[in-house]
Parts: structure tokens; C-alpha cells; sequence
């Protein structure tokens, strides 16, 4: 098991219904895709913030990664809808 | 010989756009050309009563940056600065800056355009909808017109 701090943005954020929390990984969640798919396992809130995985953007240490960047030392990972700035 | 010169803030306040125009040509006879783009809070036929800009500290000025850092070499940029704003903003008032100084206008032009395709895709900010009785609205869904705009500087 490791520690990983979450942050959340927009929609995701609301969905959840948290900005941040810490929480223990067990080892089998390798990936920042396998992170999305064990955090819809933790209830009904985070199943429907992330229902539509593909649109899930992820960043690791405040850098875009894609879902299958390995998430091992990541010290926040950031999970937020596609951005729309400007 | 310092490198170009990159100013990128993320903030809540207003920003002078003559100010930062000024700021650039300042003690130097090198820039020929400034090209600024202004981004605004549309009414949207008057249905809006606000933007609530939503980003992510540390990572907006960081992805901001690294975009920047690609344009001023990229276009042979003397400097460039981008300045984009959280918070609630009206109708009529400013969202971001972006001002990019050059030899020649061309690289200016394109400079601008680059910075703004790239970070309207890569920034981390969000705008949600305000209506004109102050109730939240939904979330500004992201365009794929934007994503087209970005791919069209890929390079072959």
C-alpha cells in the first residue's frame, strides 16, 4: 500500500463532492488508468465523476500524463475534465 | 545577452493592457512589432451574468509557462507575457492577455495565436455559468474546434 494525495476540479470536484483527499492504493493500481478504475470501486459519487473515463484528464506532479503513465512516486495526482481557459 | 524575456501571471485582479505593451519595448530599440490578444467575458445574447473561472494553483502558471517557453523559440520571440484571470468575471470584462513582441510582425502574429491555441487545450482552468438571476449554470463543455486549432501548429 502507498499514500497519494488526490486534487479534483470542476465537475469532477462537485461529482465527488471533495476538492482533496489522501488515500492508501493498494499495489495492484499501477497505472493513472488503474488509479480512475479503483477510485469508481469507492462509491456511487466517484463512479458517476468518472463514468466517462476517456474525457478524464490526469495530471501527475502538476504534468498532463496520458492513462497509462505509471503512477509510482507521484506525490498529487490532479483528475479534472478537459479544460477550457481562454 | 539575456534569453527572451517570459512574464506569466495567474490572478484574480484586472490587468493594463497599454501597461504591459509599454513594459515590453521599454529601454530597448530591438522590437518592431507587438501583437496583443485580449480575451473577454461574453453576454452570450445576454443570458450570462457570469464566468466562474476555476484552475488549478501552481499547475495553470506552470502549463502556461511551458507553452510560452515553446512559442518565444519556436517564433524567435523578443519577449512574451500571458496573463489570465480567476474568479467571477462579467460580461465585458477581461479573462486573458497575451502579448508577444518581435523583429518583425509575422512571428508576432503567430507567436499569439500559438500561445492562445495551446492554452485554451492545456491550461487548467474551467468556466462555469452564471445566470443573470446569479444561479450556477453548468460547466463550459471544451470544443473540438479548439483541438483543431492547436493540431494545425503540429509540425510534420
Amino acid at each position: 500500500m502507498s499514500t497519494v494525495r488526490l486534487v479534483y476540479f470542476a465537475w469532477v470536484r462537485e461529482r465527488i463532492g471533495k476538492d482533496e483527499e489522501e488515500i492508501a492504493l493498494p499495489d495492484s493500481v499501477v497505472t493513472a488508468g488503474d488509479l480512475l478504475n479503483h477510485l469508481k470501486t469507492l462509491g456511487e459519487d466517484y463512479e458517476m465523476a468518472l463514468e466517462h473515463e476517456n474525457v478524464i484528464r490526469v495530471a501527475i506532479n502538476q504534468e498532463h500524463v496520458e492513462h497509462d503513465e505509471p503512477i509510482a512516486g507521484a506525490r498529487e495526482i490532479a483528475l479534472f475534465p478537459p479544460m477550457t481557459g481562454g | 545577452m539575456t534569453g527572451p524575456a517570459i512574464s506569466v501571471r495567474v490572478q484574480r485582479q484586472d490587468f493594463d493592457l497599454a501597461a504591459e505593451v509599454a513594459a515590453m519595448s521599454e529601454g530597448r530599440g530591438d522590437v518592431g512589432a507587438i501583437v496583443t490578444f485580449s480575451g473577454l467575458c461574453r453576454d452570450e445574447a445576454g443570458t450570462l451574468g457570469a464566468l466562474e473561472l476555476e484552475h488549478y494553483p501552481g499547475m495553470a502558471e506552470a502549463e502556461i509557462r511551458r507553452v510560452c517557453e515553446t512559442a518565444v523559440v519556436r517564433f524567435g520571440l523578443i519577449a512574451l507575457t500571458a496573463i489570465h484571470r480567476h474568479g467571477r468575471i462579467l460580461p465585458g470584462e477581461d479573462i486573458v492577455l497575451v502579448v508577444a513582441a518581435s523583429p518583425h510582425r509575422q512571428a508576432a502574429f503567430d507567436g499569439a495565436n500559438f500561445v492562445m491555441d495551446f492554452l485554451k487545450t492545456s491550461a487548467p482552468f474551467w468556466k462555469k455559468e452564471i445566470g443573470t438571476d446569479g444561479t450556477a449554470g453548468g460547466w463550459v463543455s471544451a470544443k473540438d474546434a479548439d483541438d483543431s486549432a492547436r493540431d494545425r501548429w503540429k509540425k510534420d
